[in-house]
């Protein structure tokens, strides 16, 4: 694992030790993402649902955020409204200092903001499986409008940041399920986005691959200053994240992370 | 770009060439029907084409000699050849049997002709050429030349044969002598003719003492043949068939159809009750096959749909999903309709009946195969496009 660990900050250029100091200096710009009293109301009447009430966060470029709650709290709620898939009934949105949202979407073409500027991660990997691993992390630069050779020297850059190239011919269902994870997550970086949402990323991965995917995330950001929002159920992981958001019944609490090194949960 | 068609159907292609398959050999059904109808329309009008009469006459008031029994004299063509406007008129007798031949046994027409005057194509051996026992085959009937065929009391040698030469009712036709059809026609067993001549005998009216000549006379008159089905009639350059038809009825108190209207009578009476069966057979298999084609289409696009609501997340734009979605329906209907070509061809002289497959029909199907693919796939477009992109969050 200690291994493992220091080829990814190497072939990253990122010295692991550092990593607090690079997020610190990246606090300095302004949040990659500002939640503004954020309201999401299902339904109308007597049988409207509020799942979201007044929510607020903030977080900066670099940083990695879990985001924890019981089911039906409004995690995926929050993402969705985040990702720009649903709309929010009320509050702002502010994504590296642009408008997202306030009284409705700023952008009319939200699929292109998601392509362009919102890095997914699923809790399964739900890759495309007609498409290789290659493939699959090539098609976002593609569909930016990058050239193919853009997109597949793209593509292998991150395959080899992710330590699968001799896998990049694979097809998916010859991949593990790390593997599917990782190429997954190479995909969400593909567009180098300024945030990632992950969704149980960790969810169908043993502690070990756990652990390892949320290092990649971790000096994923701190290389590229990326923001990075992890929704969790996984105690195991919880120690590592610094900064916490807690979500119950619609209401969001921010709570202080123990920000533990790696290299202690290892041990 | 890569082609998310391409790299689906690479992908699965076994599952996709076989999916294709299946629907080919369905529409190949689809096909097939489609040709034992209009071979049923061409086995009526084949007899119209190769008889190349202008006017048929039969017997007064009937719709023979196909729809009804029709018996004439065999010398009535000679009041008709004295009508104007007529250049040839001939005798045909037409029988339908059962021959066997070895442990060959075949339903056929059994056409009477009159040898001097008959012109047609024939694929080997010679024409009919003596005045008995020689025939002319059609070559479905599985004879072959020098084949002697025992028809009743004698045998007949296979001279010639003869191709697509079918009866209304799709039965290969061998043409032999008129004489040795009319034979054939009304000849009766040797102890009906003895029954009947004892009959004669005892009949003191018919066999008077002292007059056996009128006995002689009686009894050739009643065991020989001397009628025909119908007289072909082909008229001179210019001639109006209606008319020519109308002075035959007037003249001859008999019944001519020109060719237009045996023809009606042939299809429309004949084999309608028939090709209305197999047509609305027809019409319900393309709408089955339609309908089974649309839903697999609809279905291949329904097991994609968390595919296609992660291509959406990720920002593909509706067109590329929709193309993926179209371009696969067509690839499929395309398989279908060349597995479906390609098996009708095989199968369809393995079947007893004539099997007509017509560019037109072959075309036609193509073109609805298509439409039903693009109409399926737009159902499956409209389901990937309705999918949120939402719905790929969440498990």
């Amino acid at each position: 694992m200690r291994l493992y660990v220091f080829r990814r900050a190497r072939l990253l250029g990122v010295n692991i030790m550092t990593e607090t100091k690079t997020a610190a200096v990246n606090k300095n710009t302004q949040p990659a993402i500002l939640v503004e009293n954020l309201s999401k109301t299902y339904g109308s009447g007597s049988s409207a649902v509020q799942a979201l009430k007044d929510a607020s966060m903030q977080v900066q470029p670099g940083e990695v955020v879990g985001l924890l709650g019981p089911s039906g709290s409004g995690k995926t709620t929050l993402l969705q409204c985040l990702g720009a898939i649903i709309d929010p009934s009320d509050g702002r949105i502010t994504l590296g200092g642009d408008l997202l949202f306030e009284n409705g979407w700023q952008y009319s073409d939200r699929r292109a903001l998601r392509r362009d500027r919102i890095g997914f991660i699923f809790q399964r990997p739900y890759l495309i499986p007609f498409m290789d691993a290659t493939e699959n992390i090539a098609f976002l630069p593609m569909l930016q409008g990058k050239t193919n050779k853009q997109a597949y020297d793209r593509a292998a850059e991150l395959l080899e940041i992710l330590d699968i190239t001799e896998r990049a011919a694979a097809r998916i269902e010859q991949l593990s399920g790390g593997e599917q994870q990782r190429v997954a997550i190479a995909r969400a970086l593909a567009n180098r986005p300024p945030i990632i949402l992950a969704d149980e990323p960790t969810a169908p991965l043993d502690s070990h691959r756990a652990m390892s995917v949320m290092q990649l995330l971790h000096e994923m950001a701190a290389k590229s200053g990326t923001a990075i929002i992890v929704v969790t159920h996984d105690e195991n992981i919880i120690p590592v994240f610094k900064r916490l958001y807690r979500l119950r019944d619609g209401v969001l609490h921010e709570e202080k992370g123990e920000g533990k090194p790696f290299d202690d949960l290892e041990d | 770009m890569i082609s998310l068609a391409y790299r689906d159907v690479s992908n699965s292609f076994g599952r996709y060439l076989l999916t294709g398959i299946g629907l080919g050999l369905l529409i190949g059904v689809t096909l097939t029907m489609a040709g034992v109808f209009r071979g049923m329309v061409d086995d009526g009008k084949a007899l119209l084409r190769y008889a190349d009469a202008d006017i048929w006459v039969v017997q007064q008031n009937t719709l023979g000699p196909f729809a009804e029994p029709s018996s004439l004299p065999d010398d009535i063509y000679r009041g008709i050849l004295a009508i104007n406007g007529i250049r040839r008129a001939t005798n045909v007798a037409y029988l339908t049997l059962e021959v066997s031949y070895g442990n060959h046994s075949v339903r056929v027409m059994l056409e009477g002709i009159d040898a001097q005057q008959n012109l047609m194509h024939l694929t080997a051996g010679r024409p009919v050429m003596q005045s008995h026992y020689e025939l002319v085959a059609d070559e479905r009937s599985g004879f072959k030349l020098g084949d002697r065929i025992p028809i009743h009391r004698h045998d007949y040698e296979v001279v010639g044969l003869t191709r697509g030469m079918r009866s209304p009712s799709g039965d290969p036709i061998l043409f032999l002598p008129l004489k040795d059809a009319q034979e054939i026609q009304f000849l009766k067993d040797n102890d009906a003719v003895f029954r009947d001549r004892a009959q004669l005998e005892a009949n003191p009216k018919l066999n008077p003492t002292g007059n056996p000549a009128l006995l002689n006379a009686v009894e050739q008159s009643l065991f020989s043949n001397h009628r025909v089905n119908t007289v072909l009639v082909q008229l001179m350059p210019g001639a109006n068939p209606r008319r020519v038809a109308d002075d035959i009825e007037k003249w001859l108190r008999l019944t001519a159809y020109p060719k237009d209207e045996m023809e009606e009578i042939l299809i429309g009476q004949l084999i309608a009750t028939a090709s209305k069966q197999i047509g609305l057979f027809l019409v319900i298999l393309t709408i089955v096959s339609a309908a089974i084609v649309a839903l697999t289409i609809y279905s291949m696009t329904q097991t994609k749909l968390k595919e296609i609501a992660v291509l959406k997340l990720i920002g593909t734009r509706n067109g590329l999903i929709s193309r993926m979605i179209l371009l696969e329906a067509i690839g499929l209907g395309l398989i279908g309709f060349l597995t479906g070509k390609l098996a009708v061809t095989y199968w369809a002289p393995l079947f007893p009946k004539h099997i007509v497959l017509l560019m037109d029909d072959t075309l036609r199907a193509l073109l609805i195969t298509m439409i039903i693919c693009i109409l399926a796939s737009f159902a499956g477009i409209r389901a990937a496009l309705r999918i949120p992109p939402g719905s790929a969050i969440g498990g």
